[in-house]
């Protein structure tokens, strides 16, 4: 017998921590605390914006975008089987009217939506699914995200270069797309919301081919108007998009090339509605003290954290004593204070905003004297000399600096490697070059809003591998197993349970004490006088660093 | 002449050759990784092994470099690792906006310039001699950025007579024209200053005064087209100031020229861009370099091209 799980309660799971029935029928939430968007009543349409950002837009392809500034703008040119609620982390059903999960969690049916059209006319159906996820895993399209699809069956086939397509993504009939996971993947909606899960049409990739990305076509809010290399870029409103009533916008010009400090000095001329790249730190105190430029900006969560990783294979780190006396050692207060509190202490490698964040949890306190206890137990009363790599941009020397001062403190002299955030990348991925690494600058965003997020490759054995992102080589295959274990509950039923195993899981890592989380970085946006919309939109956890496709003009 | 011009030709593609080796040597040995910038942070081993397979990057430097002057001979700069855009097509968009902005800089420069050196040259020994002759030290000497950013604020945000960056019209270009102009307007006040007192020495200027004529006669019909000659030719040279100018200053401005698209590829380690903005700068130099060596004779007779 298969059991089937709808759409809304899934998202329902998702988003209250289920009490609604299993078996709930797809549309409508009756009865329920539905996770349904709710129109801003005083939103008005039409209008165009400016928005700035600093480095140019490198592609704006989804199966290749990875970067701050285009990952907004793929998610308002194309769409996905899945999305989020405006501003909040709640999954949504997107291209996919509603959607079924069998109960071993390893087969995922999408119910497409009708009457969907790519910006060049055509209807979206079944087919293009297929292809666009086809086209994302396969080696040539280089994409930085294939590996998000690896439990889809046939995946290892085709990275491998031995098969075409993906054996495991069936086209049922034109509205009807079947995929089979190789194993059960709690986290397998999430990924069909990424950008790289966007589906694109065929016909117009190989139209263009390399140069797709420069010529996209989706089936997105907006669509593409003009692009002048290094300098603007014109979105357009896309009449035909398939959700009602939105976007507000008729256009957003994108200026390309602009420092933030002048994207600032511009928005308080009136000039630009949204500095893309937010408040530079120098100016942040002087906006924050300005009753005026202060009501204009929004505060939020981010889905980050900042830690130092201690390589647990180089001596005297290998020691569990050291890397807890470290975690005593750093004052976080006074590191928050001095990147002007854009931040809030850490004592989990979770940000508060994701699901498994663990407020009970204590952490290790802040005590100089009982690390340097604990340090005299493990062997080095006199401590002992290392390196410290950061990268070189500011504040992260500085925050580096504090560091150096506090492991003083306990006796420990930490020399610091500044390098250029390509250089620390590449320390952190050797396995006997960096003993210690502020991860300021590099430090993990979440891809998508799940506690799963925080472990594969930065905690976990997987990464803990020549090239990886796992810089502690921190790698307890115990924990691995539990968290293979918690991946594989896919029955929204029970979330709660996954969300609890999760936080059992940082918390033996934090026992182990491979990382010092320092802090979570707090988002700040600034925004003109004349945009409307609920703050939320310009804080939204996914749709970083702004929603496009709700914010309005007043 | 024709046989100087051939044989500079040859020395420069010998000398383009070499700056290619060089920045693609220095590339190779960079600890940092292209490979992991394209495959971003949650790529697998075998995604980032199969990108560096398919760059080519996994082959030996030699095998690397020759691909590369292969390419090249056939007019192929590759495409940008991140962008997947040729970067032929990167850079001639971005051009056009380079040039205009070093075109500025040397109309600003030269007046500037000029114009300090006429007048320090005229007061020789006097307190606005001095008073030049300084500020034009600090010209030389000032951070590129700075100046940039002081300009930037004075005339755009406080006075608003400016565009605060940007491109387009001819309000934008005064002030990045300006900072990258300032640098080149300190040396050629100097050049000017010295070649002006150096001719106002010259035995028909004291003939000219002889002849009774008005001093400013002598000053802009004798003594300057003879001064002025000189430090224009200086022009060609100064294209490789620009250069390592126009990275600072289109940063500073949001110009989209090829300085900006340098300095957001090293940062990303984007090395087909890399080469491409290196090997255009250095094209630009050495041609800058053998027109300041062409157009010396016509301006002094006395200089013959061997």
């Amino acid at each position: 017998m298969k059991a089937f799980l709808s759409s809304t309660a899934l998202a329902l799971g998702l988003a209250v921590g289920l009490s609604a029935p299993a078996f709930a029928q797809d549309g409508g939430g009756a009865g329920a605390k539905t996770a349904e968007y709710q129109p801003d009543p005083s939103a008005k349409e039409g209008g165009s914006i400016v928005v700035t950002y600093k480095d140019d837009v490198s592609t704006l392809d989804p199966a290749i975008g990875y970067d701050w500034q285009n990952w907004s703008m793929i998610k308002s040119l194309f769409d996905a089987m899945m999305d989020y609620v405006p501003g909040t982390t709640e999954l949504r059903p997107a291209l996919a009217e509603s959607y079924e999960i069998s109960e071993d969690g390893t087969v995922f049916t999408f119910h497409l939506k009708t009457g969907v059209k790519f910006h060049n006319g055509r209807e979206m159906t079944a087919k293009d699914v297929k292809y666009s996820l086809d086209r994302v895993t396969d080696p040539k399209t280089q994409s930085p995200g294939a590996g998000f699809f690896g439990s889809i069956k046939g995946y290892e086939e085709v990275a491998a270069g031995t098969a075409d397509g993906l054996s495991g993504v069936e086209v049922v009939d034109p509205q009807t797309v079947k995929i089979t996971l190789s194993r059960p993947d709690a986290t397998f909606l999430h990924v069909m919301a990424l950008n790289f899960a966007s589906v694109v049409p065929q016909e117009a990739v190989e139209e263009y081919g390399a140069d797709f990305g420069h010529h996209p076509v989706g089936t997105g809010a907006f669509k593409l108007a003009d692009w002048t290399i290094g300098q603007k870029l014109v979105f357009e409103k896309n009449a035909d998009y398939w959700r009602d009533g939105v976007p507000y916008l008729d256009q957003i010009t994108f200026e390309i090339g602009q420092e933030p400090i002048v994207a600032l000095l511009r928005l308080q001329k009136g000039e630009v509605d949204i500095p893309g790249d937010g408040i530079p730190p120098a100016k942040f105190q002087e906006v924050m003290a300005d009753p005026e430029q202060k009501a204009r900006v929004v505060e939020g969560g981010q889905l980050q954290t900042g830690y130092i990783t201690m390589n647990v294979t180089m001596p005297p780190f290998d020691k569990k004593e050291v890397r807890e006396a470290v975690n005593m050692a750093i004052d976080k207060d006074r590191i928050v204070q001095m990147i002007n509190n854009r931040a809030i202490p850490a004592n989990q490698p979770l940000p508060p905003s994701m699901p498994g964040y663990d407020e009970s949890f204590k952490g290790y306190p802040h005590d100089p004297e009982r690390a340097k206890a604990m340090l005299a137990e493990a062997g080095f009363p006199d401590g002992f000399e290392t390196e410290l790599y950061v990268m070189n941009t500011d504040p992260n020397p500085r925050i580096a600096q504090a560091i150096q001062q506090d492991l003083s403190q306990i006796g420990i002299k930490a020399d610091i490697q500044s390098l250029a955030q390509a250089n620390v990348i590449a320390a952190g991925g050797a396995k006997d070059q960096a003993p210690m690494i502020w991860s300021g600058g590099m430090a993990w965003i979440a891809d998508f809003p799940d506690p799963s997020n925080f472990y594969g490759p930065i905690l976990g054995c997987a990464g803990a591998v020549p090239g990886g992102w796992n810089w502690s080589w921190y790698c307890n295959e115990d924990l691995d197993k539990e968290a293979a274990e918690a991946d594989s509950i896919v029955d929204p039923a029970k979330k709660d349970e996954r969300d609890a195993m999760w936080s059992d899981i940082y918390g033996k890592v934090m026992a182990d004490a491979p990382w010092v989380p320092v802090f979570n970085e707090q988002r700040f946006t600034m925004k003109s006088p004349r945009m409307g919309g609920a703050d939320d939109l310009y804080v939204d956890p996914v749709h970083i660093p702004i929603n496009y496709d709700y914010v309005y003009v007043k | 002449m024709l046989a100087y011009v051939a044989r500079r030709l040859v020395q420069s593609v010998l000398i383009l050759l070499g700056v290619s080796l060089i920045t693609f040597a220095l590339l190779y040995v960079l600890p940092a990784d292209p490979v992991r910038q394209i495959a971003g942070r949650s790529a697998t081993p075998q995604t980032v092994e199969n990108i560096r397979r398919q760059l080519g990057l996994d082959q030996p430097f030699v095998v690397q470099y020759g691909r590369y002057l292969l390419g090249l001979a056939q007019g192929d700069f590759g495409r940008s690792y991140l962008q997947r855009t040729e970067v032929s097509e990167l850079i001639t968009a971005r051009l056009p906006a380079s040039l205009l902005l070093m075109a500025g800089a040397i109309v600003c420069e030269l007046i500037l310039g000029l114009t300090m050196g006429l007048v320090a040259a005229l007061k020789r020994g006097t307190a606005t001699d001095q008073a030049l002759m300084v500020s034009s030290f600090v010209g030389v000497s000032a951070p590129q950025f700075v100046v940039g950013l002081l300009l930037l604020y004075v005339f755009a945000v406080r006075l608003s007579w400016f565009p605060i960056g940007g491109y387009g019209t001819f309000s934008h270009l005064v002030l990045p024209s300006l900072t990258l102009g300032i640098l080149g307007a300190g040396w050629y006040s100097r050049m000017m200053r010295s070649s002006m007192v150096d001719v106002l020495r010259q035995d028909y200027i004291r003939t000219a005064r002889a002849k009774g004529l008005r001093r400013l006669t002598i000053i802009l019909r004798h003594a300057l087209p003879n001064a002025i000659l000189p430090v224009i030719a200086m022009i060609g040279i100064d294209i490789g100031i620009f250069m390592s100018g126009i990275v600072v200053v289109e940063s500073v401005f949001g110009w989209p020229g090829i300085g900006q698209l340098a300095w957001q590829a090293i940062q990303r380690v984007d090395i087909p861009i890399i080469m491409g903005v290196t090997l255009v700068s250095a094209c630009a130099i050495v041609l800058g370099n053998l027109l300041a060596d062409l157009v010396t004779p016509f301006i002094d007779p006395r200089i013959k091209l061997q």
